[in-house]
């Protein structure tokens, strides 16, 4: 479950402010949040994450209020619970397929890199396909093979939740349904809250909601809203 | 640590290039002083030791530096030579012990020296192969010059001619070898000892010709041909061999007091006598000097060591230079993985980690520079004892 309350933030000398005056997600729902360019759609990832801190109000992400933790605690924290995905992939280039998927056992020292954690990996590569390359760099992989190992990476410590970027932003119309279709079925396997930040508006499909910043508004599935209760997202400050 | 650490080892791998030339540049910068510092160092040792082992030497009076060169090192300077009735004197009614010296020739490159038998006992040297000297002609070389030449005891080597285009000029010697020394990693590895009599042979001092009479009974030195011509007799040839059969037949004209020897290695019983022998030199009107070696020796260190301060002030500027060089590279590959440092971030890695990948991956670079400067430098510890006692035995 996450709960957004009386949430409002800006970027220091910045003129926009983002403002949500409630926003819950249960667990286990796949949720995309559209909107434009520059609505406060990645904001709100930072937010939940606990990368940025609100001005006021508070995050709660599984049962734990993100806003109030220290620096330390809510690195913990996004290290225990949150998987990233982003639009440019990000992965690290001089490391093979292998080794950025374990990548967050390399950098966090609060993670314990088993022979358990590493066949994990593998299993996860050989369910994206890409088991015979798992000594490959990611010059050597496709766009969609990158976002892939790119997914791999966010579900490898077993997050209760998964934020994802604008994740098909850069594939091509065939990869970005196989992408989504990817994170849907590895997010659905472990129950993981899923929240897809995207202003392509062909890929909602599949979504059990969408949360639309621009107009305002939340929907669950196709139809209008329905008990969400509307935000202010958006407005000049 | 140990993920990050394999991280930063990673990209190093990874950038060869990159971090190959950043290792060379470290290498480079290091090496340089590191070496001139042991070879500075190893030719201070060196030559201070060999000064330290000779209280004090007598020879020609001009400069104090080239005769302790001649006398340690057997440097072939220009230096006048003194009468070897200096010897006597400088043993200075019993107060020391005086060893001749006679360094102006050379055989096959290396400085014929000659000496008497206590030279080797004073510099402690013992003979690894062979004898000692014992009569005219012979030689015992140095294991250096017995390594290089290959030669060893039976062979012969010859003296150097003063000038090939002096053909009245002295006569090469045919040297016997009967004595190799045991390598004492000093000047006298690369020389060729023999009697001091042998080297007034070499000289000229001193010749061995065949008994007239006895080749050739009856006949004159010169006899003349019926064309009117004066021809030779054959028995007239010298000796450029010194042998068992011949040995008899070499003589000296005139006084051995008034032969040259080029210095006299003087070592006094005591301190207080060898002041009293010092305080003789210092106030006779004779044109020999005595000097201390180890203060000759300092007084040219404090020249080498000044210019060697230039040099480390140098280095220091070039260390600097290439250490604002490398802080930029370093920045420069910050500003370009910005992303990537983000990811990481985003991922869970905390700023100290990040911060401790970069330190590992210059730590990693400055590790690999620094074994091949120790590498470098154990080369060049290894080496430097040759090329210091090769600079100062003949520049060799």
């Amino acid at each position: 479950m996450i709960q957004i309350e009386n949430l409002k933030f800006q970027y220091p000398r910045a003129e926009f402010m983002l403002r949500l005056p409630r926003l819950d997600i249960e667990s286990g729902k796949r949720v995309a949040i559209v909107g434009p360019s520059g609505c406060g759609k990645t904001t709100l990832l930072n937010l939940i994450s606990g990368i940025a801190l609100p001005l006021a109000g508070s995050v709660t992400v599984c049962g734990e209020e993100v806003s109030a933790m220290s620096d330390a605690s809510r690195r913990n924290f996004r290290i225990a619970n949150i998987g990233m995905v982003f639009q440019q992939f990000e992965l690290v280039e001089y490391l093979d397929v292998l080794s950025n998927i374990l990548l967050p056992f390399s950098i966090n020292a609060t993670l314990t890199r088993s022979p358990e954690v590493r066949s994990r990996a593998i299993e996860f590569a050989e369910a994206i396909g890409l088991k015979e390359k798992l000594t490959r760099r990611p010059a050597q992989l496709s766009q969609g093979e990158q976002q892939r190992v790119a997914i791999c990476r966010a579900l490898i410590t077993e997050p209760g939740v998964v934020l994802a970027d604008e994740p098909t932003g850069n594939l091509d119309p065939e990869n970005k349904r196989r992408i989504l279709d990817l994170i849907f079925q590895l997010a659905e396997k472990q129950n993981q809250t899923l929240i897809v930040v995207t202003h392509d508006m062909g890929i909602l499909s599949g979504f059990d909601r969408v949360v639309d910043f621009q107009k305002m508004r939340f929907s669950d599935g196709a139809e209008e809203s329905a008990g969400a209760v509307p935000g202010s997202i958006g407005e000049q400050a | 640590m140990s993920g990050t650490l394999g991280l930063a080892w990673r990209y190093v791998l990874f950038h060869k290039a990159k971090s190959l030339i950043l290792v060379l540049c470290i290498v480079l910068t290091t090496i340089l002083p590191v070496a001139v510092k042991l070879l500075v160092w190893q030719f201070d040792q060196k030559i201070v030791a060999r000064a330290a082992s000779t209280p004090s030497i007598v020879g020609a009076k001009g400069s104090s530096l080239d005769l302790v060169l001649s006398a340690l090192y057997f440097k072939q300077e220009v230096i006048e030579p003194v009468a070897y009735a200096e010897v006597e004197r400088a043993r200075g009614d019993g107060l020391a012990s005086a060893i001749p010296l006679h360094c102006m020739f050379a055989a096959m490159d290396y400085p014929v020296v000659g000496t008497s038998l206590e030279y080797f006992d004073y510099r402690e040297l013992k003979v690894g192969a062979g004898t000692q000297f014992v009569s005219l002609g012979d030689c015992v070389v140095g294991q250096k010059v017995a390594e290089i030449l290959s030669v060893n005891v039976g062979d012969q080597i010859i003296s150097d001619r003063d000038n090939v285009l002096d053909l009245a000029g002295q006569s090469p010697l045919k040297l016997n070898v009967v004595g190799v020394l045991e390598a004492s990693r000093t000047p006298d590895d690369w020389a060729v000892f023999v009697d001091l009599k042998t080297a007034w042979v070499i000289q000229g001092l001193g010749h061995g010709h065949q008994d007239l009479n006895k080749e050739a009974p009856g006949s004159p030195v010169l006899i003349a041909s019926e064309s009117g011509r004066l021809i030779a007799n054959r028995g007239v040839v010298s000796y450029i061999e010194i042998t068992d059969e011949n040995v008899d037949s070499f003589h000296f004209h005139g006084e051995t007091d008034e032969f040259p020897v080029t210095a006299i290695l003087v070592s006094a019983s005591g301190f207080k006598e060898e002041t009293i022998l010092q305080g003789r030199y210092e106030s006779s009107d004779s044109e020999v000097q005595f000097v201390r070696p180890e203060i000759v020796v300092r007084d040219l260190m404090t020249i080498v060591f000044q210019v060697n301060r230039f040099f480390n002030a140098n280095a220091i500027l070039i260390g600097g230079s290439t250490a604002m060089l490398l802080v930029l590279v370093v920045l420069l590959s910050l500003r370009l993985r910005k992303r990537e440092m983000e990811t990481m971030f985003r991922l869970g890695c905390s700023r100290g980690t990040i911060v401790w990948l970069q330190v590992g991956e210059m730590g990693i670079i400055f590790g690999v520079a620094m074994v091949f400067v120790m590498l470098g430098s154990a080369w060049v510890w290894w080496v430097s004892g040759n090329i210091v006692e090769g600079l100062l035995v003949n520049g060799r």
